[in-house]
C-alpha cells in the first residue's frame, strides 16, 4: 500500500465520507438544557440557604458550590456522572460539577496504586490543566485591568 | 515451500486448534453472541479488587479453562504466546507466572490475538512444540484508564469512537487430534496513512486491514469465494465500510462474507457501544467463542481472520503522531477425521 502524502490526503478525504458526523446541534441543545438545569438547580440552593440560613446573595455561593459539588462526586461514586456526561456532553462537564466530577473520577481511578501516589499524585491529572490556565488567564486579566485603571 | 508469495506462510502440517475458549464479561455476555462464550461474568470485577487483576483472572481463566476443554494439563504445554493492552503486557506477563510455562510475551495491540495463534501453528508446524497456547485479553475499564480517561469521568465520545471488549480467548494448538486446522498465516505490514484522532481507530487500521487481505490473496492465488467467511478483528461499522471500499479499489469484491467482530459481538442497542467493539478480546473471543462454535456445526469450511491493532500509544498521540497499525490474517478450515 502507497502511503506518500497525496495518499494520505486522498485517504484522510475517503475516510471522512465514511465517518458519521457528530451530532453537533443535537449536542447544543443537549448541553443547553443539562447546564441549564444545574444552574437552575444552583439557582434554587441559592435562594434556599438565603431563605433558611440567613446568607446573604453573595455569601451563599460558598454553601451552594459545595452543595453542587457533593451531588456531583456522589454520583460519579454511584457511577452515573460519566452516564450523564456522554448524553450531556459540554452541559455537565462546563459547570463546576463538572470539574468536582473530574476530580474525584481521578481519585477514584487510581485509588489502587494507595492513597499517596495513587489518589493524591493522580487527583488533578484531569483537573489540573483547568487550575492552571485558570490561575493564568487570572493574572493576564487583573495584569490589563491594573494598567487600564491606571491610564484612566 | 513454507513461505509463499512475500507475506504468507503455509503450515503443511496443519496445526490442530485442540480447543479454545472465551471468557467475557457483562456487556459482551448480554450481546448477541452471548450464549457462545464458555463463561459470562455478571461483574467487571471478576471478583478482583482492581480491573487490572481483573483482566488477569480473565486471561488466567481462558488459558485454564481451553486447556481443560483439550484435557491436557499445564505442564504439556511447551511455549505460551501472550500479550494484552496494558503496558509492559502485565496481564500476559502475570498469567504466565501462574501457569508457569515456557512464555513468549507479544505486543501487537489488538492484532495480538492473530498474531499469537500465527506464532503458536508455526512453532507447533516446525516441531518445536508438540503443544502451543496462543492468549490475548483485554478489559473495557483497563483500556480507558491506560488510553483515555478514568472509567467514572463524564467526557463526552463521538459516534466513531469504539468500546473496548472485556474478555479473553485462549487456543490450544496442537501436532495432531480431531479440530479446525490452521493452514495459512498472513503477517502484515505496518501501514500508516495519517489519521491522528485515537476515536478514528477503525479509520486508522482499515487500510492495515485491507493491505494484509490483498496481500494474502496475492500471496496464495486465492480468491475471496475460497472463504465462507473473511473477518476483520475490530474495524467497527466506520473502518469496515472504508476497508470494504479499499479492497474493492484493489480488485476485491467480499460482499455478505465480509464481517467483523467488532460489529457482532454488540448489539448496537446497547449502551455506550458507539461504532463497535474493540481490544485484544474482542478479535479473540469472537473467533475463539462464536466463530469456530460455527464452524464445529458445519456451518463454515473455511475462514480468514485477520486481527487490526492499532499501535499507538497516549504519549504518541499527545505528541500529535498519526497511528500506525498493523493487521495479520489467519486461514482455519474445519477439520477432518483425526489428524496424521
Amino acid at each position: 500500500m502507497k502511503q506518500g502524502p497525496k495518499d494520505k490526503v486522498a485517504y484522510k478525504k475517503m475516510a471522512q465520507r465514511h465517518t458519521p458526523k457528530k451530532p453537533v446541534m443535537a449536542n447544543c441543545i443537549k448541553a443547553f438544557l443539562v447546564g441549564g438545569m444545574i444552574c437552575l438547580l444552583g439557582q434554587f440552593l441559592q435562594g434556599f440557604y438565603i431563605a433558611y440560613f440567613g446568607f446573604n446573595e453573595r455569601s451563599a455561593s460558598n454553601p451552594t458550590v459545595a452543595t453542587l459539588v457533593f451531588i456531583a462526586v456522589l454520583l460519579t461514586g454511584l457511577g452515573v456522572y460519566d452516564r450523564i456526561g456522554q448524553w450531556a456532553g459540554a452541559g455537565s462537564a462546563v459547570p463546576v460539577t463538572g470539574f468536582a466530577n473530574a476530580m474525584s473520577s481521578a481519585a477514584l481511578e487510581h485509588r489502587s496504586e494507595g492513597y499517596v501516589l495513587g489518589v493524591g499524585g493522580q487527583m488533578f491529572k484531569v483537573a489540573g490543566p483547568v487550575i492552571v490556565f485558570g490561575t493564568v488567564a487570572a493574572f493576564f486579566v487583573a495584569l490589563i485591568k491594573q494598567i487600564l485603571t491606571m491610564l484612566s | 515451500m513454507p513461505l509463499m508469495g512475500k507475506q504468507t506462510w503455509h503450515f503443511p502440517s496443519a496445526p490442530v486448534l485442540l480447543a479454545t475458549a472465551a471468557v467475557v464479561g457483562p456487556k459482551e455476555g448480554a450481546g448477541p453472541l452471548g450464549e457462545d462464550f464458555d463463561t459470562v461474568h455478571p461483574d467487571n470485577y471478576i471478583g478482583q479488587d482492581s480491573w487490572e487483576k481483573a483482566e488477569r483472572r480473565l486471561i488466567e481463566e481462558a488459558c485454564q479453562t481451553a486447556l481443560q476443554k483439550a484435557d491436557i494439563s499445564g505442564d504439556k504445554v511447551d511455549v505460551l504466546y501472550a500479550g494484552d493492552l496494558l503496558n509492559q503486557i502485565i496481564s500476559a506477563n502475570f498469567a504466565a507466572r501462574t501457569l508457569g510455562v515456557p512464555f513468549l510475551g507479544l505486543f501487537g495491540a489488538c492484532s495480538t490475538s492473530m498474531e499469537s495463534l500465527a506464532l503458536a501453528a508455526m512453532t507447533v508446524d516446525a516441531g518445536y512444540a508438540d503443544t502451543a497456547l496462543a492468549a490475548t485479553c483485554s478489559h473495557n475499564s483497563t483500556a480507558e484508564r491506560q488510553f483515555r480517561y478514568p472509567t467514572e469521568y463524564g467526557g463526552q465520545k463521538p459516534p466513531t469512537a469504539q468500546s473496548t471488549v472485556t474478555g479473553s480467548g485462549a487456543a490450544v494448538v496442537g501436532k495432531g487430534g480431531v479440530g479446525p486446522r490452521v493452514t495459512h498465516a498472513t503477517i502484515g505490514k505496518v501501514v500508516d496513512l495519517g489519521i491522528t484522532s485515537p476515536f478514528e481507530m477503525g479509520a486508522a487500521m482499515a487500510p492495515a486491514a485491507a493491505d494484509t487481505i490483498s496481500r494474502h490473496f496475492r500471496d496464495t492465488g486465492r480468491t475471496p469465494e475460497d472463504y465462507d467467511l473473511i473477518v476483520t478483528g475490530d474495524l467497527a461499522r466506520v473502518g469496515h465500510k472504508i476497508c470494504n471500499e479499499l479492497l474493492e479499489q484493489e480488485g476485491f469484491y467480499l460482499g455478505d462474507r465480509f464481517k467483523d467482530c467488532g460489529i457482532l459481538i454488540y448489539d448496537p442497542d446497547q449502551e455506550e457501544v458507539f461504532s463497535g467493539g474493540s481490544g485484544c478480546g474482542c478479535c479473540a473471543v469472537v473467533t475463539y467463542g462464536h466463530l469456530l462454535k460455527r464452524m464445529e456445526k458445519g456451518e463454515l469450511e473455511r475462514i480468514l481472520v485477520i486481527a487490526t491493532g492499532a499501535l499507538l500509544s497516549p504519549v504518541s498521540t499527545q505528541q500529535g503522531e498519526s497511528i500506525p497499525c498493523v493487521a495479520h490474517a489467519v486461514c482455519i478450515e474445519r477439520g477432518s477425521g483425526s489428524g496424521d
